[in-house]
Order: structure tokens, then C-alpha cells, then sequence
């Protein structure tokens, strides 16, 4: 068919490239020293903001597909939702570097087994301790798991019905994120307002749609009886 | 049988070993440059752009040892990563949207319990007294820092001239309220105006200046033009900038953040590396433009100076 091979050979391409702009971004700003007086914050910022940005365009696809009848969107749906895990793992890792082995005392030096360890130790304490870091933390652990079956031999061994059940763990990581933006602001909190506009109405279709359905297969039954 | 091949390579086409080992820096060059005439092309803005502010000379000030040794963060980094929620929350914004912002004329209502209240304008405030530059670390509540080459006078010599009333225990200050000018005020983020205020004995110390400049300049208006509160001991917050009040009272005034979240704001806001913030550790700070963390100084390392200010207080409750 020849929609489906634009979407293969053109579409699917353009929203690739177009998805690594933020993080080609970073990179040419920080390449240029563009990226302000505290370029480390700037750059968590930036990735935690699109990693938001991409889980709020995963969990929005079914619903416009739902309301305006483009059934292509479900192609783009695997790739998006990667790139959320993407600027995800990017946010985290960033935090690790930046936050976490910056903050470490290095008693042995750099380079030694004290180091690794006791940033492992720091890690899993701000995570421990820190209501924010734990939300968020969770919010990416769900992502794994999806991230891992994403592929089309996952969705045969799973099955349709267990692999759709098992992906709605990205409801989670949407909430997640979004309690994570918001306990970590110190007063504005219109950013995660925002966000937590967006993943509250993408999340209440659903519930209104499951609600309908559960009646339309119980009304039947009442009408037989 | 070993055969004795001649080698495929002549001598003459073997990179030099020197410039070999060099090669990472040619590679780094050809994308210096490779990215570079991109940005040209593109018209990217560069770091180092002109400001859009003007920058006036401050005439007569004297130097004083003041953080000698200290590294002063660039001007570039201390006008423009600035925390002033009246001209939006992100740290770009002060310096982005204050530039429209009067400062001239100025005025600073002193009253409460002076013996001489007052409106002052700003130049006859200033007038009596001799300025000098203060080198100051900077330590914010969010776990950052900077030095900073202050232009001020110390508060005590303001304080005697409108001369509190015995009665007076606390300093409370107020920052201007013009949402035409600061656009971060058309919105309710804080509980505007901006309120701070200090214990007098913590007003009347020696290190607690008021501001008017840095880097040999007056203040550009995203640093708290024309006259800001400096206590380099607390945290940043308790700097109030752009003040048009000052008044004495018997009771501890409500500071704005105290007010905002009054688990995670106190009123001393003395900088304690013990103490964390509920969210995050107070342990250490990010000095802007390093990387490793330094850990944080109790009284920001001035406990020499002010640590008896609190004797026998407990500073957790006390936060």
C-alpha cells in the first residue's frame, strides 16, 4: 500500500530526526557555551521537561486517534514512547553525574571502588529519602519493562491482551512525572499545572471511555434476563 | 622459511608519531570550526552579546579586604542567573524583562519606630555615606552559590541615622510593587510585595550591607537596582532588592517565604549545612562554573563574625 510505505519510508524519518532536536540542541548550546551561568541545571531541566513532553504525546495518541478517526497515529505510538524512555534515561543519568558523583567526597580519588560505591550509596539515599526523586525514579523503572517488550517478538510472546495490559504501566509513569515537576518547584507552580492538566485529561477519556464500555456490555445482559 | 616482505606503507606517508598523538585536537578544531561557521550562518546569539542594560560607573568607592582570595564568578554569570520572581521564576528572566524598570526617582519610606521617619530620596540617602566594595560569597537556598564584588555601605550607619526608638527589635524591609514594570507581580506566585526583614542586632552588624553596585558599577536592575538588602551569612533570599520601605518594629515580621511554606523558610535563614531543606540536602552547594560540589560553610564561613549573634539558640528549630 502506498500510505503505509510513506509512513515507513518519510514520516517514520521525519519524526525520528525531528525527535533528537531538543537533545541536538543541548548539545550545540553547550558546544557554544550557550547554556547559561548553570549549564548542569539547565541541561536536567531541559531533558526532564522532554521526557514530560514525550510521555504527554504517548499517552495522547490513542485518544486522538479515538476522536478524529486517523488510525495512522498508532504507527508513531512505539516510537514516541521510546523517546520518552530516551530523555528519561538522559534525565537520570544526568542527575547521577551532575547531582549525585559531583556531590561525593572522593577520599580514595576518582578512579576507585570507594567512589563507585559510595555513589551507588548516594543514589539510592536521595531515592530513599527524597519524596521528588522517588516519584521520579518510579515514574522511569516503569518505563523499563515497556521499553524491553516494545518489540514485535515481546508482543507475540506476551499477547495482545497481556502486552496492552502490561503497557498500561505508562498511565503510572504520567502521573508519576508529573507529582515529580510539581513537589520539586519552589513557588511557580504553572509549569506542572500544566502538565498535570494535560495527563489528567488524557487519563479521564480513558476512564470515561472504559466507563461506557463496562455499561454496553452489561446492558445486554439486563435485556436478556 | 621466513620471507622478508617490504612494508606495503612507505616511511614518508607515516603521520608523524607527534602529530599523531596530537590528532584529537585537530578533530576537536575541524568541529570547533565546523560548528562555528554553522552558528555564524544561523545567526545563533553568542554568550558574550552585549548586555542591554546600561552600565554606569560607580565614581568614589573605596577597596577593602573583604574576600581576599576569592574568585569572583564573571559579571556575565552574576547579571544574568538571578532569582527575582517580580521579573519571572526562570533565572534568565530578571535579565531578560528588567531593563524597563524606573529607578529614577527613587524613593525609600522610613518609618515604625525611628526617631526621624522619613521619605527619603534615594541620593540623599546614599549621600553621607562612603562606599566600598565587598567581596561576599552568595549562598542560595537551592543549594547554589557565587562571589559576588558587592558596591554597598554597612546598614548600621543607615540605622543611626534614622535612629531607632528603644522599643524597635526588627528591620522589616519591602521591595516595590509596579506589575506595569515587573511583569513576574501580574501573577499571584508570591504574596507580593516582597517582604524581609532582620533581628536589629543582625541589621546593626558590621557585615550586613546595603548595596548600591557591583563589579564597579551600579546595580543593573535584575540584581535589585538602585539599592538591595546583602547578608552574606543567610541565605540569598534574605537579600531583598529593590527596596522602597524600611520599617521598625517590636514584633518579628512575616517574611514572603516564611509565609509561602513556612515548614521549609524560617526567618533567620542562616545558611547551615546541617539543616536541610525538607526537599533537598543543605550539605553542599554547586559554586556556578565549577562542577565538583564544595561543602557548605555553617554561617556560609562567616561563623567567625556572627556565630555569637545566636548563641543558645537552637538553629534546627531556629531554621
Amino acid at each position: 500500500m502506498a500510505a503505509d510505505r510513506w509512513i515507513r519510508r518519510v514520516a517514520k524519518p521525519i519524526v525520528f530526526a525531528a525527535a533528537l532536536l531538543p537533545v541536538t540542541f543541548l548539545i550545540w548550546h553547550a558546544f557554544h557555551g550557550e547554556l547559561g551561568a548553570n549549564p548542569l541545571e539547565r541541561i536536567t531541566h531541559d531533558t526532564g521537561d522532554w521526557t514530560l513532553r514525550f510521555i504527554v504525546m504517548t499517552l495522547a495518541i490513542t485518544p486522538v486517534r479515538r476522536l478524529t478517526g486517523q488510525n495512522w497515529l498508532i504507527r508513531f505510538r512505539r516510537m514516541i514512547g521510546l523517546f520518552a524512555f530516551f530523555y528519561g534515561c538522559l534525565h537520570f543519568l544526568i542527575y547521577v553525574v551532575a547531582d549525585r558523583f559531583a556531590g561525593l567526597d572522593f577520599v580514595d580519588g576518582v578512579w576507585a571502588w570507594s567512589t563507585a560505591r559510595a555513589l551507588a550509596a548516594s543514589i539510592w539515599d536521595d531515592i530513599y529519602k527524597r519524596p521528588y526523586i522517588t516519584v521520579g525514579f518510579t515514574g522511569l523503572a516503569a518505563m523499563v519493562p515497556l521499553a524491553i517488550t516494545s518489540t514485535a517478538g515481546w508482543i507475540r510472546r506476551l499477547g495482545g491482551r497481556r502486552w496492552n495490559r502490561l503497557h498500561r504501566l505508562i498511565y503510572l509513569t504520567g502521573v508519576a512525572g508529573v507529582i515529580h515537576y510539581w513537589w520539586l518547584v519552589k513557588a511557580d507552580i504553572l509549569h506542572p499545572a500544566i502538565y498535570a492538566s494535560l495527563v489528567a485529561i488524557l487519563l479521564g477519556l480513558r476512564i470515561i471511555w472504559a466507563l461506557k464500555r463496562s455499561r454496553w456490555v452489561r446492558q445486554p445482559v439486563q435485556a436478556r434476563a | 622459511m621466513l620471507l622478508r616482505k617490504s612494508p606495503d606503507i612507505r616511511s614518508s606517508e607515516i603521520t608523524d608519531k607527534k602529530l599523531y598523538l596530537r590528532r584529537r585536537e585537530f578533530i576537536q578544531a575541524a568541529a570547533v570550526t565546523a560548528v562555528g561557521a554553522a552558528a555564524a550562518t544561523l545567526g545563533v546569539p553568542k554568550a558574550d552579546a552585549a548586555p542591554s542594560w546600561p552600565r554606569v560607573k560607580v565614581p568614589n568607592f573605596s577597596k577593602t579586604a573583604y574576600g581576599a582570595g576569592e574568585k569572583p564568578n564573571s559579571y556575565q554569570d552574576i547579571t544574568t542567573y538571578n532569582n527575582f520572581y517580580e521579573f519571572g521564576t526562570d533565572k534568565e528572566d530578571p535579565g531578560n524583562n528588567a531593563s524597563p524598570l524606573k529607578t529614577k526617582p527613587w524613593t525609600i519610606k522610613v518609618d515604625g519606630m525611628v526617631a526621624k521617619p522619613a521619605e527619603y530620596q534615594l541620593e540623599d540617602l546614599i549621600k553621607p555615606y562612603a562606599l566600598e566594595e565587598r567581596i561576599y560569597r552568595m549562598r542560595c537556598v537551592e543549594a547554589w552559590s557565587m562571589v559576588i564584588p558587592w558596591i554597598g555601605f554597612p546598614l548600621s550607619n543607615l540605622l543611626k541615622t534614622v535612629q531607632p526608638t528603644s522599643a524597635a527589635k526588627f528591620v522589616e524591609f519591602t521591595t516595590l510593587f509596579r506589575p506595569q514594570e515587573m511583569p513576574g507581580q501580574r501573577r499571584d506566585v508570591l504574596r507580593w510585595p516582597y517582604v524581609e526583614a532582620l533581628r536589629l542586632d543582625e541589621a546593626m552588624h558590621p557585615l550586613a550591607i546595603m548595596a548600591v553596585g557591583l563589579y564597579g558599577e551600579y546595580l543593573p536592575n535584575q540584581n535589585g537596582a538602585p539599592m538591595r538588602l546583602v547578608v552574606p551569612w543567610k541565605y540569598g533570599f534574605k537579600g531583598i532588592k529593590s527596596i522602597v520601605r524600611i520599617r521598625l518594629t517590636d514584633k518579628a515580621p512575616m517574611n514572603t517565604w516564611q509565609l509561602m511554606a513556612p515548614n521549609e523558610y524560617g526567618f533567620y535563614a542562616n545558611v547551615n549545612p546541617s539543616v536541610d531543606h525538607p526537599r533537598w540536602s543543605q550539605a553542599r552547594e554547586r559554586r556556578i562554573g565549577e562542577f565538583v560540589k564544595r561543602p557548605t560553610l555553617m554561617f556560609n564561613g562567616y561563623g567567625d563574625q556572627v556565630a555569637s549573634l545566636y548563641s543558645g539558640m537552637d538553629l534546627k528549630k531556629n531554621y
